[in-house]
């Protein structure tokens, strides 16, 4: 591994409290995340995800509590050494229109100490090097957001906060999208993802950290939230005529199917007693938005 | 410092792209020659040189454009920037918030004062090269380049405030228009009525003086039109009364302090606004 921190909390939140005049935008949220770890942040609009990643990286102060980035206060001025291994993409990131896209990331290279022999590498790698003489104010959402991306991926950052990185990307750039940010993650830098499809984060991420106005709701990984949600999977089959009485408890679905919840325990018992007739098994598991609605639910 | 120069090399380009150099430099070079060529047809005969009729007919003009042009540059430097997104970005960098301020203001100030020199310097020259011209005038030329750079710089330190002051740039806007009319137009008047209306019971000299030095465009007048005597004799109405009492290094001092006040201030008002 790259850092020697692995393993070593890089960012941490403790008790961190925002309001906004007497709004409460971040409600005494505690967060961890280590090095070589991947989390997704997710919640609606307005949940809190954007003021949690600005105050971690010193743009906004917590009303109460304390955020700890590499080391440092994000807030603090000393924080310019901690600011050099950091890597942001702001929420629909905007750029300068009328730089080139070389010319915007020579410029964010200078500014983090950064030699610029390395910019062209970076442009190729997010897949807009044949642009880069091109003005920024001519790219499309999807080409500003490579740019966008390759300027946090200046210099190698130990963390990497992405704020809603996949919005504008079409399939493919988000298949290589996910490929940076393994790289990185298995370099050992922390990578937070906020996002409000918690669908998409599915395989991606390590740990999940729901947020709901203002209040962190769920923290773990995908299989632990299922599990706290309590929604039970469901078995769904077609059955032949004469064999429908024997399943009294079942349901039936609108297409004529039978279908149960049960506890995960109990999945293969139940199916070991299926008639041999039956037809189009399935097995449903709550979908991640599924989840997230639970969770939503629970915490009003 | 590092940050400051690469955060002014930004700003510069900027300004080269949209053209605001060009355009800047353009219309102070096409007005500097009108007023040379035309300004001076009428002094042939006179002692007196083309050039310093020239002065005295540029800084007229300065004092009208440069606060206009300084103030359009800066309104929306930092409101602008957060607006569109483009200052969160930014200080998620290595940057401190004095350095975005300084940054952007020698970038703004470069543009003026490239303009300045380059748009005033090129009539300058036309005039010599035309053969009417006394070279005594030169130093006084050359003088009122450097402040009507200085007082771009006062102008857009004012913008900066302004901008860290509001929450949007259409307030922005409309508030730098309102400071540009009050100290360019409205203030001159009202001390013109206050004056002819008091008839000297009241008005002291030296306080004349101060009033005069609230006003930074009435400081660049007197430094401009009282402190070099060849110059002065064209002046006519400025070089009255006030001038007397308040010598070049005062006059200087007070221009500096109308652009490090304001620069301080946004700077200030900057480190503790949400972004």
């Amino acid at each position: 591994m790259r850092h020697e921190f692995v393993n070593r909390d890089t960012i941490v939140l403790r008790a961190v409290t925002r309001l906004y005049g007497r709004q409460l935008a971040v409600d005494a949220v505690d967060l961890n995340l280590r090095a070589g770890e991947c989390v997704g942040l997710v919640g609606h609009n307005g949940a809190g995800k954007s003021t949690m990643i600005k105050m971690m990286l010193g743009l906004i102060r917590p009303t109460r509590g304390s955020v700890q980035v590499l080391g440092e206060d994000p807030s603090a001025g000393a924080a310019a050494a901690a600011r050099r291994e950091l890597g942001y993409l702001p929420e629909n990131v905007a750029l300068h229109p009328s730089l080139t896209g070389a010319e915007t990331l020579a410029f964010y290279a200078r500014l983090k100490g950064q030699p610029v022999a390395g910019n062209k590498a970076l442009l190729e790698r997010v897949g807009i090097a044949a642009a880069a003489d091109r003005r920024v104010g001519t790219y499309s959402k999807g080409m500003r957001q490579r740019l966008g991306l390759a300027q946090a991926l200046l210099g190698n950052p130990r963390a990497l906060l992405l704020d809603e990185p996949t919005t504008g990307l079409d399939p493919a750039l988000r298949q290589s999208f996910y490929e940076i940010v393994g790289e990185l993650r298995r370099d050992g830098a922390t990578i937070l993802l906020s996002s409000h499809a918690l669908a998409e984060l599915e395989g991606q991420v390590d740990r999940v950290v729901v947020m709901n106005r203002g209040r962190k709701v769920a923290d773990g990984g995908i299989a632990e939230l299922r599990s706290l949600a309590a929604i039970q999977p469901r078995i769904r089959f077609r059955a032949d005529g004469a064999e429908i009485d024997k399943f009294a408890g079942w349901a039936s679905t609108p297409d004529g199917r039978l279908e149960r919840a049960c506890a995960e325990d109990e999945v293969a018992a139940i199916l070991r007693e299926l008639p041999k007739s039956a037809r189009q098994i399935e097995i449903l598991r709550p979908t991640l938005d599924e989840l997230y609605a639970q969770f939503q639910k629970g915490a009003e | 410092m590092r940050q400051v120069f690469i955060i002014m090399g930004k700003e510069w380009r900027d300004g080269m792209r949209n053209r605001w150099v060009l355009a800047t430099t353009a219309l102070l070079a096409a007005l500097a020659l009108t007023l040379a060529f035309l300004g001076s047809a009428p002094t042939g005969a006179v002692k007196t040189g083309a050039l310093a009729v020239t002065i005295v007919s540029l800084s007229s003009l300065t004092i009208f454009l440069i606060p206009l042009i300084a103030l359009l540059l800066s309104y929306d430097a930092i409101v602008g920037e957060i607006d569109r997104g483009t200052m969160a970005l930014l200080l998620s960098y290595p940057v401190a918030r004095w350095q975005v301020v300084f940054g952007k203001f020698f970038g703004h100030l470069a543009i003026l004062g490239f303009a300045t020199v380059i748009g005033y310097g090129f009539a300058g020259l036309a005039l010599q090269l035309a053969g009417n011209d006394n070279s005594d005038a030169w130093s006084a030329f050359v003088f009122m380049i450097g402040t009507s750079a200085l007082l771009g710089g006062v102008f857009i330190a004012i913008g900066y405030f302004i901008s860290a002051l509001v929450r949007d740039r259409g307030t922005a806007g409309g508030i730098a228009i309102g400071v540009w009319l009050f100290f360019v137009l409205l203030y001159d008047m009202a001390l013109l009525g206050g004056l002819v209306v008091d008839q000297g019971r009241n008005v002291t000299p030296q306080m004349l003086n101060v009033l005069l030095l609230l006003n930074p465009a009435d400081v660049y007048r007197l430094l401009n039109l009282t402190t070099s005597n060849d110059v002065s004799g064209f002046a006519g109405v400025a070089g009255l009364g006030a001038g007397a009492g308040l010598g070049p290094w005062t006059l200087m001092g007070a221009l500096a302090a109308w652009m490090v006040a304001p620069l301080a201030a946004s700077v200030a008002l900057f480190a503790r606004r949400q972004v």
